[in-house]
């Protein structure tokens, strides 16, 4: 048990503690959350000087400690995180990188890591959900083309992306996980729409992608027909792996702004208020630890992150909407005022525990894989 | 940093020579015959975790200790609480170098922690203020409990030890509810392939394993908000592992012949030590405002 950094770790956290210091004030402060193309512009402009500095490829390269290092050290300097590159940094890249062909990974790979495209996910359908396999959207192949009709949804970034992850079903007959395949669809195709979905925070996060006769060329098949649930679960572990570790590093920081506020305003003589503020004090540094930890036993046994992020996932998310519960428990009134720090975070929190798998589904896994129960029924 | 925070083999080889120890010395029939003698300290096994360096872990080699550190402790106070192991463990392992014959196991000590002192008739040696100790019935047929007037502050040493006994009854209680749901049948398959009855067991797991990285991560840092923050973590786990691991075993769960209770009560126990869970929260609130 070795919680210090090597020789190498403390070099580079040191190297890019002070390249943060200067990056992140001249990244401009962030765009309006309603702002699309603002937002979009910003989470490109920051991958492209992460690019320019060297760390562009830092989700895929470095070794799991170097990454771990990364997003704590840019969630401490308040550096943007991916944004609106999530899907092309941590999902569709990395599926690209481990299952393309080598034109497949010239042709997507380096726009990227530049910060010049941004990628969207479309695997969730409207009767496809927690029951991901159970997708309908049908691709039927024409000469060189795939034609793809049918409809996605929860589709963040959808708005903005040059590039969509698709999964679609080839063969309607087969058992169903063996008739799904992987496409890249480029968003300007003819007969591609996009419905922003509101949220009830009020926001458009995601959006419905309806697809109508969509023609999109063999070419940009990942994998072979009828392979791609397994192409895509390659790296589906991945954000449930390391993903959250800005997240977690941020909700301290919020937790200590909180407990600021409690002491201004009064609310801090409440030994419930503060009681319950240590509690989750306890519960972030646990879940910090827990990362590490699976890091940890990630690299001891061979490097993919495994179910050990849905034990994280369904703690995380529990603990990210007590934080938020509870900074209403601070705010008072001011807890149903929208201007409000803190209302809107405690708003979307409620995604949490369904968005990337739900709770249920999470402790589904845990007990039939991890625990080696029955499936369930 | 994080990729080295797991076992080294070390550690690991530290941790199954333990657990041998336990299933030989102390197996499920010693448990259940102390259940029957409550009070009684074995004190063959006292010395034979002695003579295998239980109490002498951190002592430094020219003490006559073996030299290890928070981490070791850790391990192997981990491995006690899974095999629920009697005794004023916890202060006779702090007692070691301090109070002569501890380290070897020749001598038990009992020591005050908050308004409570465990297995203080048995005990050779007492520290802190026990004037006006009175007994009480106490709840754990395995723990004696002494109630007395001039209470003292906990080690924060005893609170990860205790958080390390907690998680070991965690990871058992695990165990024990997945064991049972596997093997009691209902309505023709195994309870444990109804969702309501994983996702109880899926829940003692997590639980489990996020005390872990936080009692293994205060073993390391040994910082007082770690190590109150393993101890919040642990008793949750061992406590409310305990309640879902009952309720996982029906019936048989509110019997005196199944283990559950036991858990239960020792978790209630140690979870009462040094100050409650009220005393680390408070601690964790004041850091977050310094």
């Amino acid at each position: 048990m070795d919680l210090s950094d090597t020789p190498e770790e403390a070099a580079f956290r040191a190297r890019l503690r002070e390249w943060l210091a200067e990056a992140v004030p001249a990244a401009g402060p962030e765009p309006d959350p309603a702002d699309w193309p603002g937002r979009r512009a910003h989470d490109l402009g920051w991958q492209r000087t992460l690019y320019d500095a060297g760390y562009a490829d830092v989700h895929w390269d470095a070794s799991p400690a170097l990454r771990m290092i990364f997003l704590e050290e840019s969630e401490k300097a308040g550096a943007p995180y991916v944004g609106a590159n999530f899907v092309g940094l941590l999902h569709a890249g990395p599926t690209i990188a481990a299952e393309g062909t080598d034109a497949q990974r010239a042709r997507w790979l380096p726009p990227i890591l530049r910060g010049e495209q941004v990628w969207c996910q479309g695997f969730s359908e409207p009767d496809a959900g927690s029951d991901l396999a159970a997708l309908r959207t049908r691709a039927r192949r024409d000469g060189d083309d795939y034609v793809v009709t049918g409809g996605k949804i929860w589709t963040s970034h959808a708005e903005v992306a040059d590039w969509c992850e698709l999964l679609v079903r080839t063969d309607p007959d087969a058992p169903r996980h063996r008739g799904i395949t992987w496409l890249a669809l480029p968003m300007d195709a003819a007969g591609v729409t996009v419905r922003p979905l509101r949220t009830l925070a009020g926001s458009t996060e995601f959006a419905e992608v309806f697809l109508d006769e969509v023609r999109v060329p063999a070419a940009n098949r990942v994998g072979a027909e009828n392979d791609g649930w397994r192409v895509t679960m390659v790296t589906l572990s991945f954000e449930r792996g390391t993903a959250f570790v800005g997240e977690v590093v941020a909700c301290r920081r919020v937790l200590r702004r909180l407990a600021g506020a409690a002491r201004e305003n009064g609310r801090w003589d409440d030994p419930v208020l503060r009681r319950a503020l240590g509690r989750l004090d306890a519960e972030f540094r646990a879940l910090w630890r827990l990362t590490q930890w699976n890091v940890s036993e990630a690299t001891a046994n061979g490097g993919v992150p495994g179910v050990a992020g849905s034990v994280f996932k369904l703690r995380y998310s529990t603990a990210r909407q007590d934080l938020y519960d509870t900074a209403a428990d601070v705010l008072g009134a001011g807890a149903l005022d929208l201007d409000r720090p803190w209302v809107l975070d405690r708003l979307s929190s409620l995604s949490y525990t369904i968005a990337a798998g739900t709770s249920q589904i999470q402790r589904n896994i845990v007990a039939e894989r991890m625990l080696g129960l029955p499936k369930g029924r | 940093m994080s990729v080295r925070f797991g076992l080294t083999d070390d550690q690991k080889a530290l941790r199954t020579g333990v657990r041998r120890l336990l299933e030989r010395r102390f197996p499920r029939e010693a448990l259940r015959a102390a259940v029957d003698a409550p009070g009684r300290l074995d004190r063959e096994l006292w010395r034979a975790l002695g003579e295998a360096g239980f109490f002498a872990l951190r002592l430094p080699e020219a003490e006559g200790g073996v030299g290890l550190g928070r981490p070791e402790a850790v391990l192997a106070f981990e491995e006690a609480g899974r095999a629920l192991l009697p005794g004023p463990l916890v202060a006779t392992h702090l007692a070691a170098g301090a109070v002569p014959g501890a380290a070897g196991g020749e001598v038990a000590v009992a020591a005050v922690d908050g308004e409570l002192v465990e297995w203080l008739e048995a005990a050779d040696v007492v520290r802190g203020d026990v004037r006006g100790a009175v007994p009480l019935r106490s709840v754990d047929p395995l723990t004696p409990l002494h109630r007395v007037p001039h209470p003292a502050a906990a080690d924060p040493l005893a609170v990860l030890l205790t958080a390390a006994e907690q998680l070991g009854s965690a990871v058992r209680l695990r165990e024990l509810a997945v064991q049972h749901a596997r093997t009691r049948q209902q309505f023709g398959r195994p309870i444990g392939a109804f969702q309501a009855v994983q996702h109880l067991c899926a829940d003692l797991l997590v639980r489990a394993e996020t005390a872990r990285a936080a009692v293994y991560a205060a073993a390391v840092t040994g910082d007082p908000g770690d190590i109150a923050a393993a101890r919040l973590l642990a008793d949750e786990a061992a406590v409310r592992g305990a309640r879902d691991c009952l309720q996982v075993h029906g019936g048989m769960g509110f019997t005196w012949e199944a283990d559950v209770h036991l858990h239960l009560k020792r978790a209630w126990v140690r979870a009462g030590r040094s100050g409650g869970v009220t005393e680390s929260e408070e601690l964790l609130a004041a850091a977050l405002v310094r």
